[in-house]
C-alpha cells in the first residue's frame, strides 16, 4: 500500500490518498496532502478541518454538508454560511478534499 | 429514461423510524441511522423509535472490538444534536422526538440512564398513537 512519509515515518493511504488509519493524522501530514492537491492552507483550511476532525472524533462519522455549512456560518459569519464559500475554500469539494486533509476516511454519502 | 416531475418544496411529512433490531449482527440498525440523518437534511419531522432489541442501539457502553466491526454509538449523538438544533432554531420547521418503548426496555432491565441520548419513553398504547400518526413508516 502506498504510503505518505511524514518526519520520517510513513502513513499509508488508498489509492485515492486518504489515510487508512485516521489516529495518524497530523498536521505536518494534513500540510503534505494539502500539497499534492495544490492548496495553500489559510487559517479557514485550517478551522475546517480542525472542525472535521472534531465532529469525526465525537460522532466516528464525517458531517453531512449542511451541518459543515451552518458550523463555518457561525464561525466565519454569515456571508461565508455557504457552500460556495466551502468549495472556494476546497474546489474538489468540502467533503471530499476537506476530509482527505483532515485524515478521515472518504465519506460515502452525497448529503 | 422516465422523466419525473416532483413538486417537492415545502413538503413536510412525519416519519417514523421502527427500530427493532440488537446493534450488530445485521445491517437493520446502521442503516435506519443512516436514513434517519438523511431525512435531516430535508428537514422532515421525524420519530426515532427504540423497540424490542432495538434499545440496545442506544445503550451505553458497545464494545466492538471482538466483532471487528465500527462502533457506532457515537454516531446517534448526531440525532440528539440534530433535534436540539432544531428545536434551538425558531427558522427550522423539524420537530425530531427520540422514543423508547416502556415495556421493551424494562423486559431488558434497562433506565433511561443507561442510554447515550435523551430519550422520551412511551408505552405500547401510546406509541401505537405514534405510529397512527405517521405518514410513513420504516421499520428495521
Amino acid at each position: 500500500m502506498a504510503a505518505y512519509s511524514v518526519n520520517g515515518a510513513d502513513i499509508e493511504h488508498d489509492e485515492e490518498g486518504y489515510i487508512t488509519d485516521v489516529q495518524q493524522w497530523n498536521r505536518d501530514l494534513a500540510q503534505i496532502i494539502a500539497d499534492a492537491e495544490g492548496l495553500e492552507m489559510t487559517q479557514e483550511h485550517w478551522d475546517v478541518v480542525d472542525f472535521l476532525r472534531e465532529y469525526y472524533n465525537e460522532y466516528q462519522i464525517a458531517p453531512a454538508v449542511r451541518v459543515l455549512v451552518k458550523a463555518v456560518k457561525k464561525k466565519f459569519g454569515p456571508e461565508k454560511g455557504s457552500n460556495k464559500y466551502l468549495y472556494e475554500l476546497f474546489p474538489y469539494g468540502p467533503a471530499k478534499q476537506a476530509c482527505k486533509i483532515a485524515g478521515l476516511p472518504k465519506p460515502t454519502g452525497c448529503v | 429514461m422516465a422523466e419525473y416531475d416532483f413538486d417537492t418544496e415545502g413538503v413536510k411529512k412525519t416519519i417514523t423510524f421502527l427500530n427493532r433490531k440488537a446493534p450488530y449482527g445485521t445491517i437493520y440498525a446502521l442503516e435506519v441511522l443512516e436514513s434517519v440523518l438523511i431525512s435531516a437534511a430535508f428537514e422532515q419531522h421525524a420519530n426515532i423509535v427504540f423497540v424490542d432489541d432495538g434499545v440496545f442501539q442506544i445503550k451505553k457502553g458497545h464494545d466492538t472490538a471482538d466483532l471487528e466491526m465500527k462502533n457506532f454509538l457515537p454516531t446517534y449523538g448526531i440525532i440528539e444534536m440534530e433535534k436540539e438544533d432544531a428545536d434551538e432554531d425558531e427558522d427550522m420547521d423539524m420537530n425530531w422526538r427520540i422514543i423508547v418503548e416502556k415495556e421493551s426496555m424494562e423486559a431488558r432491565g434497562l433506565t433511561p440512564d443507561d442510554f447515550k441520548v435523551e430519550v422520551e419513553v412511551l408505552s405500547s398504547a401510546e406509541l401505537a398513537d405514534v405510529l397512527a400518526t405517521s405518514d410513513a413508516v420504516i421499520g428495521g
